[in-house]
């Protein structure tokens, strides 16, 4: 399904390309052992207690497993609306 | 003379873990080094094969462990090269017939008398693994360019520094040079990327390689084969020195294919 997408939107891609960009992702999950699921289950964890201190944007959350030579690092984007403000 | 362990291992079969260590042992002891290559995969028995010496078999390392033979027993001299031997595993056992401390024990006793000690890991992440990386010094990952090769050895070079005899180095073999041209194989760069690793060595696809095991001769001896001469400047890198890789555009191509006739036919 994939695939016919790509080529309907004209994206022919290398396969080499595409091979390396699901390893990538492989990867980063066989060495920290952590699923695209429990990624998303500590994001909610993380707004939940961020947002008991500061107010943020919890739909412009990102947050991402990133490689950094062989090592992973968690790269929180989180976006502050600034100090609370009461009412209007 | 203190011998260094280079251990040969690679997480999936069949990416040439073997064929690396019979052509690195020979390309060394080709550059005069005295060499021993120690067959770790204990019951699936195959560098004595590759190296063409299964006629001359008596004794196994697992009849030195258990001391039925001394070490010097077990050890089968190359037809071709004086200073390169190899110590055949059991065929007729499992991994549990030895142990890492046994292997730390053989090599050794090896150490004192060679340069160079190659250790053919079995294929997995278990016991034979373990015993292959146990005596190591250097540890080369064997892999092909394929997502299940190189997924497998980003899991070993994770073991290999977990059990501290990293930085593991790789070896990229049967690289497709046309194939990555065109797209559709990764490549040394994208390999190196996704694994962070130093690459010690990258080996062309070559019909002539299957050619030489079925012979019995390792291909590092054919001078005129560009797998022979990636698995001979492993053996140079391994010594130290720098070798540039072979690129992309000298191989395969007719011309170049033409150049290399020539220069060979004009005698070196």
């Amino acid at each position: 399904m994939t695939d016919f997408l790509d080529r309907l939107l004209g994206k022919n891609r290398k396969s080499a390309n595409q091979a390396k960009e699901r390893l990538a992702l492989v990867l980063i999950h066989d060495r920290t052992n952590m699923t695209s699921s429990a990624l998303e289950a500590l994001k909610d964890e993380l707004i939940e207690v961020i947002s008991r201190h500061i107010d943020i944007d919890p739909t412009a959350v990102n947050i991402e497993m990133n490689q950094d030579g062989r090592q992973q690092r968690l790269i929180a984007d989180i976006p502050i609306r600034g100090p609370k403000r009461r009412g209007r | 003379m203190a011998a260094k362990v280079v251990t040969i291992t690679s997480g999936k079969g069949g990416v040439g873990k073997t064929t690396v260590t019979a052509n690195l042992g020979t390309a060394l002891a080709s550059l005069n080094q005295k060499v021993v290559c120690i067959d770790a995969d204990i019951g699936l028995r195959n560098l004595d094969v590759v190296m063409g010496l299964e006629n001359r078999i008596v004794y196994d390392i697992v009849d030195v462990i258990e001391g039925r033979c001394r070490l010097r027993q077990a050890m089968i001299r190359d037809k071709r090269l004086p200073d390169l031997y190899l110590i055949p595993a059991a065929q007729k056992r499992d991994k549990t017939a030895v142990t890492p401390s046994d292997m730390i024990r053989v090599c050794n006793e090896l150490r004192s008398e060679y340069d160079w000690i190659v250790v053919d890991s079995p294929a997995g992440i278990e016991r034979g693994f373990r015993n292959a990386i146990a005596p190591a010094d250097l540890v080369y990952v064997i892999t092909n360019p394929e997502v299940s090769a190189v997924r497998d050895a980003d899991r070993i070079i994770g073991l290999v520094e977990a059990e501290e005899k990293g930085p593991a180095r790789l070896v990229i073999n049967r690289l497709n040079y046309e194939m990555v041209r065109r797209g559709d194989m990764l490549s040394t760069e994208d390999i190196v990327e996704l694994l962070a690793i130093e690459v010690i060595g990258i080996v062309p696809e070559d019909d002539r390689v299957v050619v030489s095991t079925n012979r019995g001769v390792p291909i590092s001896l054919d001078e005129k084969s560009l797998a022979g001469e990636a698995f001979r400047n492993i053996a140079r890198r391994t010594l130290g020195e720098t070798v540039p890789f072979i690129e992309l555009d000298n191989q395969g191509g007719f011309f170049s294919r033409l150049g290399r006739l020539l220069r060979s036919g004009g005698g070196e």
